[in-house]
């Protein structure tokens, strides 16, 4: 399939899950969708159109949390960027991690640093941060603070 | 038969970093593993969210210290694709040079250890040995033999002398003639057959499962390599043939590193004869709002940066993805039902590095260093005095 084909397809086959579609050069693609979306958009992308899947970004906007799920089609040079929006006093949204093991990790990862809950995943121990890291606590929101009066992070360095 | 669970690590007794893998073995074979990481999580993430755009490219440098232009390349890509912009010929073509020599510096380094893991001395000391010509090609380049500080957004920071490059050319050949001989010795030994071939298989689909990349991926059948599929600087204009074999197992992954590193030789060659003239930096003034994706192929597979920007000068978001992340996993797919002695070398065909995986930071105090180089030492003595005492050696 081409560039275009590929793009008619998912807007076709997805065409109330899509909020907003940005082009914004020939090599990637933004689109903002409907978070109850995500795991038939990312299954679509993965498994029928042959995506890698390269990772997640999670941000805190302050008013929403924000997740851009990036997937690579290789064979054109493009890569895809699934934007959802989710509320951030209680950021939810369905696991990929459940179905696919390369969404396992990076959802655990964004379940400790910012919060959000993956519903159904199989495996939602700490990954990167201590065991004994308080709960409620997640420190790349941006309101954050140091909880610990022992530690040197966030002195300013 | 009972089940034992045989701990490794934290402080693995091979590799150099701290992560905790706990065995579950019957008799000599693996039924269940777990791996437990963040030893050393940095917070490098946060830290470069108070940098400027320039200072970032200095912090993640540090992200790790054999990918040490991995990261500063795709934060690089990431801050050139928020606004269109191009980077000038020369400076594309000088990125080339330094990330195909981190490359094959890499690949060496993670031969010598394998060798190391297999039980195999000769060929980490001599494998180490030929690393070193690429560490001499490098400082001259770039002044140091890692961490070379080239990258910043819109070019390089430093350019390469005329008169150099025979110095390099020379250093960089000088390693075909003892690469070609361990590419044959590796293909013949029995030894290292007896010990890789048909051990930890990862297969096609559980490779694209986990979505495994670069070496990891490449030896199971799978093509995929950032340099042909997204093609940046200027690999797309060169001649050089992507490595992938079938088989998944270790024999296929050294196989594919050494081959690899004999293209890289090429590119450098290829890049160091073609280097057009003109300028190395566009000079950005200014990062506009947006956001952008960075990625390359590092030496463990692909490198992912994503860049957002509000206008100021500095990143708001600036998330960063190490390859050992996607790779990792697979240990999943490959140690179960294999023997507790090949698992240090499965785990370790992936070249894992768990700094870059954490990405972590920095510790000082109001810029006061907490221990230096003589208080560890002090504090090593005093231990070494307590211990003597509390078991009655004489004083």
């Amino acid at each position: 399939m081409t560039r275009e084909e590929v793009l008619k397809d998912i807007r076709s086959k997805f065409e109330g899950e899509i909020l907003d579609f940005c082009d914004k050069s020939p090599h990637r693609v933004y689109m903002e969708i409907r978070p109850e979306a995500i795991v038939p958009m990312a299954s679509h992308l993965f498994l029928d159109l042959g995506a890698r899947f390269n990772i997640a970004s999670g941000m805190d906007m302050m008013d929403r949390i924000e997740i851009l799920y990036h997937h690579t089609l290789e064979d054109l040079n493009l890569m895809i960027s699934l934007r959802v929006r989710l509320d951030r006093d209680n950021p939810e949204i369905d696991s990929m991690g459940a179905k696919l093991e390369a969404y396992n990790w990076i959802e655990r990862e964004i379940a400790e640093i910012l919060g959000v809950r993956f519903r159904g995943h199989p495996d939602m121990r700490h990954l990167l941060l201590a065991d004994n890291w308080p709960d409620g606590v997640y420190p790349l929101r941006q309101d954050y603070e140091e909880w610990d009066p022992s530690a040197i992070r966030d002195r300013g360095v | 038969m009972g089940r034992t669970i045989v701990p490794i690590g934290p402080y693995h007794p091979l590799q150099e970093e701290p992560e905790f893998f706990s065995l579950t073995v019957e008799g000599e074979r693996v039924v269940d593993i777990d791996v437990r990481i963040g030893y050393n999580h940095r917070g490098i993430e946060k830290l470069s969210e108070r940098k400027n755009f320039d200072q970032s490219t200095f912090v993640i440098e540090r992200i790790c210290g054999i990918c040490s232009t991995s990261h500063p390349f795709a934060y690089t890509r990431a801050v050139e694709d928020i606004f269109p912009m191009d980077v000038p010929e020369r400076a594309k073509y000088i990125r080339t040079i330094i990330a195909e020599g981190e490359r094959i510096h890499s690949h060496l380094l993670w031969l010598g250890l394998a060798g190391h893991f297999l039980g195999y001395n000769t060929v980490y000391m001599w494998v180490w040995k030929l690393r070193e010509e690429i560490l001499d090609a490098m400082e001259i380049l770039s002044g140091n033999r890692n961490n070379y500080a080239m990258f910043k957004p819109g070019g390089v920071r430093r350019d390469i002398k005329e008169s150099d490059i025979p110095d390099v050319l020379r250093k960089v050949e000088s390693i075909v003639g003892t690469l070609e001989m361990l590419r044959d010795a590796i293909m013949d030994d029995p030894v290292i057959h007896a010990r890789t071939k048909g051990v930890g298989v990862l297969t096609k689909e559980k490779s694209i499962e986990f979505s495994a990349l670069g070496p990891t991926s490449r030896a199971s059948g799978v093509a995929r390599d950032v340099r042909k599929d997204s093609p940046y600087a200027v690999y797309d204009r060169l001649d050089w043939d992507m490595i992938v074999t079938q088989n998944g197992d270790v024999f296929d992954k050294v196989v594919v590193r050494v081959l690899e590193m004999l293209e890289s030789v090429k590119i450098i060659r290829a890049c160091l004869l073609n280097l057009p003239g003109g300028e190395i930096d566009a000079k950005i003034k200014n990062v506009p709002p947006g956001e952008g994706v960075g990625h390359i192929e590092a030496p463990r597979g692909e490198t992912f940066h994503y860049v957002r920007s509000d206008g100021t000068n500095r990143p708001v978001r600036h998330k960063v993805r190490a390859p050992t992340f996607m790779n990792l996993p697979t240990y999943k797919a490959t140690v179960v039902g294999e023997t507790i002695s090949d698992a240090t070398i499965i785990l370790a065909a992936i070249d894992p590095c768990y700094c870059c995986t954490e990405r972590m930071a920095v510790r000082d105090v109001d810029g006061a260093r907490l221990y230096d180089g003589q208080d560890l030492i002090r504090l090593s003595q005093l231990k070494t005095e307590r211990l003597r005492k509390e078991l009655g050696f004489g004083s």
